[in-house]
C-alpha cells in the first residue's frame, strides 16, 4: 500500500491540500479525479516523495517516509514513480530520449536495460533530443523512464491530456501491460470522466473525487 | 460573395542539414463564414504548421507551395502564400484573420497587465472600442482586467487572449489547440465561445488533437496524417462512421469508443513512404498503395463502406 494520511500542504499563505487521505493499492488502478487547482498534481508530488508536506503521513509498504526528495532512502525513493502531464518539462533538453530513458539506471548504478522495445520507438527516435521530437514520442521515453527501475506504484499525474487519442489509448494499455506483469498500483489522476471509467474498470480499483 | 479561405494543394517543406521535413502535402480544403473546420491529427502531423503557413509566421527554412486565397468581401482576394509580409501584416493578421493560440498563459506577456495587452491590441488595430468593453463582450468581469497573466485562472487566461483575438474584429479565426491542457469545463467553455463565434457569421479554423472538442463545434471535419489530408467529412458522418481507415482508427481510439490504439506509429515526415502514408499501419493494404490514393474527400485505395458505432 502506498497510503496517504492527512495530508496538508500550504504554498505561502495558501492552502492547497487540506488533511487528504489517499491509497493506492497494488495490483490496481486507482481513479483520482477533480477540477483543476484543486491540489491533484501537489498530492502527486506528496506521494512520490517529491513535496514535503506540511502535516500529515505517507507510508509505502508499511515505511514511513521521514526524509524527502533527494533525501529519501533510495529504495523508498525508486518504489514509486511519476509521470508528468507535460513531457517537455519533464526532461532534461540536452539528452537524447535514449539517455532521458536510461536516466534512471545511471542515477541508480544499475546495469543499463534496452528499453527500446519498451517505449515503441525507433532507433531513429532514440538519438533525438527532445525538440525535435513530438509531445507523443517524448511522452514514450517518459513512460519508458518511469518504468525503467520497475515501481511497485506508478503516479500518472494527467499523462496523456497533450495527447491525441491513439498515442493515449497507446500508453494506457502500455500501464495496464505493466500492471498486470508487476502487480503494481497505478495511480491514474485525470479530469476526463470517460477515461478514468476506462482506466480503472478493467482493475476494479476505486475512484477518489477531490472538490 | 461570402468571405471564405480556399486552401489548395498548401505544400510546407522545411530544409534542415541532411534531411527535408515534409510538414505538409497537397492539403486542400474551404472554411466560410458561419462554419467551423476541425482539422484533427496526432501531434506532429502538420496542424500547426498549417496554421503557421496561412498567417505567414513560418519561419526562413521553410518553403511553401500551392495557394491560400482569402476571400474578404468589399476587397480583392488575397493568395496568403503570395502577400508580402507587408500586406500581411497591416490588413491580414489581426483584422481578417484572428489567431487564438494554443497556451493562453504562455502568450500573453508576464509583465503587464491584461488590460494593457488588450489596449495594445486595440490601439494598434485602430479599434476605437475600449478594453473593457471587449472585455464585456469576452465574458470578462472588467474589474478582473487589471490582473497580471499568472493572476487570471486557466478560464480568464482564455478569455483574455479570444479578445485579443477579436480586437480587430476579424472574421477568420484559428484556433491553434486552444484547449490543450485545459480540463474538460474549460474545454466546453472553450468549445461553446467558439460555436458561438461561428453561429455570429465568422468561420473558424479549429485546429486540435482532441476529437471530442472537435465533435462539439465542427461543422467539417479534416484529419491529417503525415502532412496530408486523408479525409474530410460532415461532422455527422464523420462521427457517424469515417471511411479512412486511418480516420477510423483515431476515432476507435477514444476511451469512449474502442480504447484501442492504432497499430505501430506515425512516419518521420523526413522519411515518408512511398505511396499513402498509413500504409504500413492499415490492415487494408494492398500493392495498390504503394502508389499515392487520389486526393479527394478519402484519401484512400480501399475506403471502409459502413463502420459499425459502439
Amino acid at each position: 500500500m502506498l497510503r496517504a494520511d492527512g495530508i496538508t500542504v500550504a504554498y505561502g499563505r495558501q492552502r492547497v491540500l487540506r488533511a487528504a487521505d489517499l491509497t493506492v493499492a497494488p495490483g490496481v488502478v486507482t481513479g483520482l479525479a477533480g477540477p483543476s487547482g484543486c491540489g491533484k498534481s501537489t498530492l502527486a508530488r506528496v506521494l512520490a516523495l517529491l513535496r514535503r508536506p506540511d502535516a500529515g503521513r505517507l507510508t509505502v509498504d508499511g515505511t514511513e517516509v521521514r526524509r524527502w526528495r533527494h533525501r529519501a532512502s533510495r529504495d523508498l525513493r525508486t518504489r514509486v514513480a511519476l509521470i508528468f502531464q507535460q513531457p517537455r518539462l519533464a526532461v532534461d533538453p540536452r539528452l537524447t530520449l535514449r539517455e532521458i530513458a536510461e536516466e534512471p539506471f545511471h542515477a541508480t548504478g544499475r546495469p543499463v536495460e534496452d528499453l527500446a522495445d519498451e517505449v515503441g520507438l525507433t532507433p531513429e527516435l532514440l538519438v533525438r533530443r527532445p525538440h525535435e521530437v513530438s509531445d507523443g514520442q517524448l511522452q514514450r521515453a517518459c513512460v519508458a523512464r518511469a518504468l525503467a527501475l520497475r515501481p511497485r506504484y506508478v503516479i500518472c499525474d494527467e499523462m496523456t491530456t497533450m495527447l491525441d487519442a491513439s498515442t493515449q489509448a497507446h500508453l494506457v494499455a502500455r500501464l495496464e501491460a505493466y500492471r498486470r506483469e508487476t502487480g503494481a498500483g497505478v495511480l491514474a489522476i485525470t479530469h476526463d470522466e470517460e477515461l478514468l471509467t476506462r482506466w480503472t474498470e478493467p482493475s476494479g480499483g476505486p475512484t477518489v473525487r477531490m472538490t | 460573395m461570402t468571405s471564405s479561405l480556399t486552401v489548395q494543394n498548401l505544400s510546407v517543406r522545411f530544409r534542415l542539414p541532411g534531411a527535408t521535413v515534409h510538414a505538409v502535402s497537397d492539403a486542400c480544403f474551404e472554411v466560410r463564414r458561419g462554419e467551423c473546420l476541425a482539422l484533427v491529427g496526432e501531434s506532429g502531423c502538420g496542424k500547426s504548421v498549417m496554421a503557421h503557413a496561412l498567417m505567414g509566421l513560418l519561419p526562413a527554412n521553410a518553403t511553401v507551395a500551392g495557394s491560400a486565397w482569402l476571400r474578404t468581401e468589399g476587397a480583392p482576394p488575397l493568395d496568403l502564400l503570395a502577400a508580402p509580409e507587408k500586406v500581411l501584416a497591416r490588413t491580414v493578421r489581426g483584422r481578417r484573420i484572428g489567431l487564438v493560440p494554443q497556451s493562453p498563459a504562455a502568450h500573453l506577456t508576464p509583465v503587464r497587465t491584461a488590460r494593457a495587452q488588450l489596449a495594445e491590441a486595440l490601439r494598434e488595430l485602430g479599434n476605437p472600442a475600449s478594453a473593457d468593453e471587449l472585455a464585456a463582450r469576452a465574458g470578462l468581469d472588467p474589474a478582473q482586467l487589471d490582473r497580471y497573466p499568472h493572476q487570471l485562472s486557466g478560464g480568464m487566461a482564455q478569455r483574455v487572449v479570444n479578445a485579443i483575438a477579436l480586437a480587430g474584429d476579424p472574421w477568420l479565426i484559428v484556433a491553434d489547440e486552444p484547449t490543450s491542457g485545459l480540463d474538460r469545463p474549460l474545454v466546453e467553455a472553450t468549445m461553446t465561445e467558439l460555436r458561438r463565434l461561428a453561429d455570429d457569421g465568422r468561420a473558424v479554423l479549429l485546429i486540435t488533437h482532441d476529437l471530442r472538442a472537435a465533435e462539439r463545434v465542427a461543422d467539417h471535419i479534416a484529419v491529417m496524417y503525415a502532412g496530408r489530408v486523408v479525409s474530410l467529412a460532415p461532422a455527422e458522418e464523420f462521427f457517424a462512421g469515417p471511411r479512412h481507415p486511418y480516420a477510423a482508427g483515431l476515432l476507435e481510439a477514444l476511451p469512449s469508443r474502442g480504447f484501442v490504439p492504432i497499430p505501430g506509429r506515425p512516419p518521420e515526415l523526413t522519411d515518408l513512404p512511398s505511396g499513402c502514408a498509413f500504409r504500413p499501419r492499415c490492415d487494408r493494404s494492398t500493392a495498390a498503395c504503394s502508389h499515392l490514393p487520389e486526393p479527394g474527400p478519402v484519401a484512400c485505395h480501399h475506403p471502409l463502406e459502413h463502420h459499425v458505432a459502439r
